[in-house]
């Protein structure tokens, strides 16, 4: 079977389960970048006043800026796995096994990032991203890390309770799969909408507006919880 | 079994396994959790298990989307890395450090060579040639260069708009130009380790031009007791740093019998380390340069630090944590 076209990267576990990793692209990267910056420039402006210290005001500012640069970025990863720009767009940077990232990782892919820069504006860094399935820009391929979404909890979706019925015999395992999904997520979209899903789910039955509805939760309680009688 | 079965009997672990979860992930509260985690690499094994399960058994996308952000969740705490201690700066400086140099000693060498041979040679060079300074630095450059060293300031190294500047200022200065030029150094070494070699080979070159004209105007008076405090530590650490980049760039070129992306990324965990070792070394050295290189002490005592400093260098790099060079 062909691998889906899509950003998620399947990581086995020693456990033997699979643990989806949804790598961020260039684009939200970017973005979290350009927030960095905002914020870096913001506390620099609040260091700034210093320099009504003279000498050791400005020696305080030459350490910040330093610690801006080159420091900012691995605080911020090892405390939290993201820096604040990251964090609001809901990025964070993990191993490629999934797992916190840790110092040393954290300093060579923010150290390796002056070769991403090159030569200009992270041209070298935008290359290896488009060229990478996972993209990765050089400092992350040499530290093993990824950028990946933070996962959301979920709100724990629940199947309407209702009176099951049995499904039609023979249904496909991607058939049942639609219809729990659509139990579970169907009170989400507007009615319209949810109707037109029904209706292709419960089509074969002839069931039509509202009903398609009902007739689809009747299937998927039956689905999650068997025969109304307990058998099942 | 259908789905409502198997949550039903298997949701009280999970609650179990969701607190434990939240104790883990909340540092503070960790400390005191410590005796009832024993249990917690079971209880992940369990989790796993019923993820799997779940989804073999083609139970809904929500209940799987749940389990999974579970397990994820559990899979960063049992797995998380955890590398040799480094109980503080000074434990790292004391064996890490060392000893991962000394792991890599033909490439320091290497690095070594590649600074300060030509660093010497220009010296030499551009005290006999007047005019071969010239190829390196421009007529202006030369002249404030000659400022700056004048035997007739108080404080030689700082240019007349820092004459007002206090050591702190300039403290601050030198660490974030130093180790600066160290990190870039190091990240040089990803272009198959061309930039770090530039980057040695054009620091060595200017060092020692500046060195070799300044000696050459009779200004070595003021010059050398300035840079013999500090020299010994930062140009160490600046080869140290092209080492790091040349195991960088050794990686790409010769990576031996792995693959060029597992070399690259055992040879960074290394490098990372010389790194981080120069980095303190440099901000030491921006020390010494801003509290004792400009000061007021004689030039016989601040040759004798000198010295003593290459000394220094030279017993730690080669002895600090010996004793168990074999263990790491």
């Amino acid at each position: 079977m062909l691998p889906p076209i899509d950003t998620v990267r399947l990581h086995e576990t020693p456990e033997g389960v699979d643990l989806a990793l949804r790598v961020a692209g260039p684009a939200p990267r970017a973005i979290a970048y350009l927030l960095d910056v905002v914020v870096r420039f913001a506390v620099l402006l609040v260091v700034l006043p210093l320099g009504a210290f003279a000498g050791f005001g400005t020696g305080l500012i030459l350490l910040a800026v330093f610690g801006l640069e080159w420091l900012y970025p691995v605080v911020f990863e090892v405390r939290s796995g993201a820096t604040p720009g990251k964090r609001i767009m809901g990025l964070m940077v993990v191993h490629d096994d999934g797992t916190p990232v840790r110092l040393p990782a954290s300093l060579i892919r923010n150290l390796l990032r002056t070769v991403d820069f090159l030569p200009m504006l992270y041209g070298v860094g935008l290359v290896s991203m488009l060229v990478d399935r996972d993209f990765r820009r050089l400092g992350d391929l040499a530290a093993g890390t990824l950028v990946v979404y933070a996962d959301t909890p979920p709100a724990k979706p629940t199947i309407p309770q209702v009176v099951p019925q049995a499904p039609p015999a023979g249904l496909s395992v991607e058939a049942q799969q639609a219809i729990l999904a659509f139990a579970e997520r169907g009170h989400a979209v507007s009615e319209a909408r949810r109707i037109e899903l029904a209706e292709i789910l419960a089509g074969s039955v002839g069931r039509r507006g509202e009903a398609a509805v009902a007739q689809v939760n009747a299937w998927a309680a039956w689905l999650a919880r068997g025969a109304p009688d307990g058998r099942g | 079994m259908k789905q409502d079965a198997f949550e039903a009997a298997a949701s009280p672990i999970w609650s179990d396994y969701r607190a434990m979860l939240d104790a883990l992930e909340n540092p503070r509260r960790r400390r005191a959790h410590v005796p009832a985690l024993t249990s917690f690499p079971q209880l992940h094994r369990r989790l796993c298990s019923d993820y799997a399960l779940a989804r073999s058994r083609r139970y809904s996308p929500g209940l799987i989307a749940e389990l999974e952000v579970l397990v994820r969740r559990g899979h960063r705490q049992l797995y998380r890395r955890r590398s040799a201690p480094v109980r503080s700066v000074l434990d790292f400086m004391a064996t890490r450090f060392p000893r991962t140099l000394r792991r890599h000693s033909a490439v320091f060498w290497i690095a070594a060579a590649l600074f300060f041979l030509p660093m010497i040679g220009m010296g030499i060079a551009v005290y006999q040639d007047a005019d071969l300074v010239y190829s390196l630095l421009d007529a202006e450059q030369v002249a404030d260069l000659e400022s700056l060293y004048d035997p007739a300031r108080h404080t030689p190294g700082r240019g007349s708009e820092r004459q007002a500047d206090t050591d702190v200022a300039m403290f601050g200065f030198y660490v974030m130009n130093n180790v600066g030029i160290g990190f870039r150094t190091f990240a040089g070494g990803l272009i198959l380790g061309l930039g770090s070699l530039v980057i040695l080979l054009v620091n060595g070159l200017s060092i020692g031009a500046v060195a070799g004209h300044l000696t050459r105007v009779d200004y070595g008076a003021t010059f050398w007791p300035f840079v013999s405090g500090h020299g010994p530590y930062e140009l160490t650490a600046i080869a140290i740093c092209g080492a790091a980049g040349l195991l960088l760039g050794q990686a790409l070129l010769a990576p031996g019998q792995r693959t060029r992306l597992a070399a690259l990324r055992a040879n960074a965990r290394d490098a990372v380390i010389l790194v981080g070792g120069a980095a303190v070394l440099l901000v030491f050295a921006a020390m010494i340069e801003a509290f004792w290189s400009a000061g007021p002490a004689p030039s016989a005592l601040k040759y004798g630090v000198g010295v003593l400093g290459w000394v220094l260098a030279a017993v730690y790099l080669a002895l600090a944590g010996r004793a168990g060079d074999d263990a790491s």
